[in-house]
């Protein structure tokens, strides 16, 4: 027997907001967390455009020893973890005498590595790294961190997948709770938000250079888009079993019903439209749907040439002639790259719960490839019960979660 | 540094980074109980000493050092002129 997954709690930390009401709001009204970065520019990058992710105070939370294990990500995923939990109404006593799982995306922790190896190479000891260096410094550190933090004593993963890494943590998650191994597990993604962890993407020349608009650079779909803006912060979903959740009590929010993934095999850094396609497709096989029953698409297009047109054919491929409404919550937030399969998640479940679609940000003109998809341009008020969400990444890692609408209204 | 010097420097570095009041310091005091210090925090210590007084500490020398006085006189003796 395979159980229904819901979801019952969200918690956010970005660029947009650190509340989901604030975050609904910039939804809407279209505002935008790109900025302009005197420091990256004074330090060597090509692009200095960035998001403005406000630093969360843990002193109240932690004392020094616990927060000096944790990172940049990783105080994130701390703060969007706290708010998803009081919204699942998921406290601390039943989480101690239960079974309760986490599952992240994260795939780089670059400013703490730096630092550490810094000190070293400077004292030329190892002692110099200090106590807190080597938990910050490992890949599964977010996942390490909350679980201690919050004694979760279920599965204890970190999913590393480049810029699908959030998508696949929700993804994982939902077959784990859907297969009955597990109750409940909390899933998220976390982004380091500094300079150092997007200094090499940078040298890629990957970034949108256009710093005299910042508000106006990241522009998915456009026909003058000329790169990312890499941004970051932390999101958090609470998925449980239909049936845990009416037994905690818990607020049903949403249902995910459909997972597909799928390799490029190909380029490591060029994407391509197979495979896409293919995660596309088995979402929707999944989740026994056909695609005039997604309401909306929540896309990737990073406000790259090469990445946009490629995707925008995928959705072609599989939707034929409906014209799905598409957007990209990027042109808002930038690029939240590990972070970004879960944030965009809540950005679509807020918008789902309210009755809207946020208008693809600085989508003007279509090219030849985005004109075979309907991008919406501007923010309005709409319902829809199903949306489906990808996230690519490097390497050609694919993942698209569908989820449906469950519950009451508003959020 | 004198050791009135060394003590003062001392006190004000361990309370910024163990975030603890240096009222709660005195000379024959355990850095152990005053600092809560366990196995991994204890390398902070060491790593404030190897870097403020270019001092290293070793692992057999460490043991001996168990009140705020033994860490003065410990960083008074081996610093360089």
């Amino acid at each position: 027997m395979q159980n229904r997954v819901v979801i019952t709690g969200l918690g956010i930390w970005s660029c947009l907001g650190t509340t989901l009401a604030e975050v609904r709001e910039s939804l809407y009204h279209g505002k935008s967390g790109v900025i302009f970065s005197q420091q990256r520019k004074d330090a060597g990058f090509r692009s200095a455009l960035c998001t403005d992710v406000p630093c969360p105070d843990l002193k109240p939370y932690l004392n020094r020893d616990l927060r000096k294990l944790i990172p940049e990500e990783a105080q994130y995923a701390y703060i969007s973890t706290r708010q998803a939990l009081a919204h699942a109404h998921l406290d601390q006593s039943y989480i101690d005498a239960h079974e309760v799982g986490v599952i992240f995306g994260n795939d780089s922790v670059a400013e703490s590595t730096m630092r550490a190896l810094d000190k070293f190479r400077q004292a030329g000891s190892t002692l110099a790294c200090g106590s807190g260096a080597i938990f910050q410094s490992m890949n599964s550190t977010v996942t390490m961190n909350l679980a201690t933090l919050y004694h979760f004593k279920g599965i204890n993963l970190t999913a590393s997948a480049a810029c699908a890494s959030g998508s696949q943590a929700v993804g994982l998650g939902y077959l784990l709770i859907r297969d009955g191994l597990q109750d409940c597990i909390v899933c998220g993604g976390a982004q380091e938000n500094n300079m150092y962890c997007v200094a090499a993407f940078d040298g890629l020349m990957a970034f949108s250079t256009r710093e005299g608009e910042p508000t106006r650079a990241s522009r998915p779909f456009d026909r003058d888009r000329d790169g990312l803006v890499p941004g970051g912060g932390a999101a958090t979903l609470v998925l449980e079993s239909y049936d845990h959740a009416v037994r905690r009590g818990a607020p049903i929010l949403a249902e995910i019903v459909g997972w597909g993934f799928s390799g490029n095999g190909d380029h490591i850094s060029t994407p391509n439209v197979d495979g896409p396609a293919r995660s596309l497709e088995l979402s929707l096989q999944h989740a026994g749907l056909t695609p005039r029953d997604i309401g909306y698409i929540n896309a990737h297009a990073t406000s790259t040439q090469a990445g946009d047109g490629k995707e925008a054919l995928a959705i072609a491929r599989l939707f034929g002639d409906y014209r799905v409404p598409v957007t990209s919550t990027k042109g808002q937030t930038g690029h939240e790259m590990w972070m970004a399969g879960a944030s965009e998640l809540i950005y679509s479940i807020l918008m789902m719960k309210n009755d809207f679609i946020a208008g693809s940000l600085n989508f003007e003109n279509a090219d030849e490839d985005t004109a075979c998809i309907h991008v919406v341009p501007e923010t309005y008020d709409t319902h829809f019960d199903t949306f489906l969400s990808n996230s690519f990444g490097f390497g050609g890692t694919n993942s698209t979660l569908i989820v449906k609408n469950l519950g009451e209204q508003g959020l | 540094m004198t050791r009135n010097e060394i003590i003062e420097q001392v006190n004000q570095l361990l309370s910024e980074e163990y975030e603890i009041d240096q009222k709660d310091f005195s000379p024959e005091a355990s850095l152990k109980e005053t600092l809560q210090l366990d196995s991994i925090n204890l390398v902070d210590l060491v790593a404030l000493v190897q870097y403020t007084y270019k001092i290293t500490i070793p692992a057999e020398d460490l043991h001996q050092i168990k009140t705020f006085n033994d860490l003065y006189d410990y960083i008074e003796k081996h610093q360089t002129a």
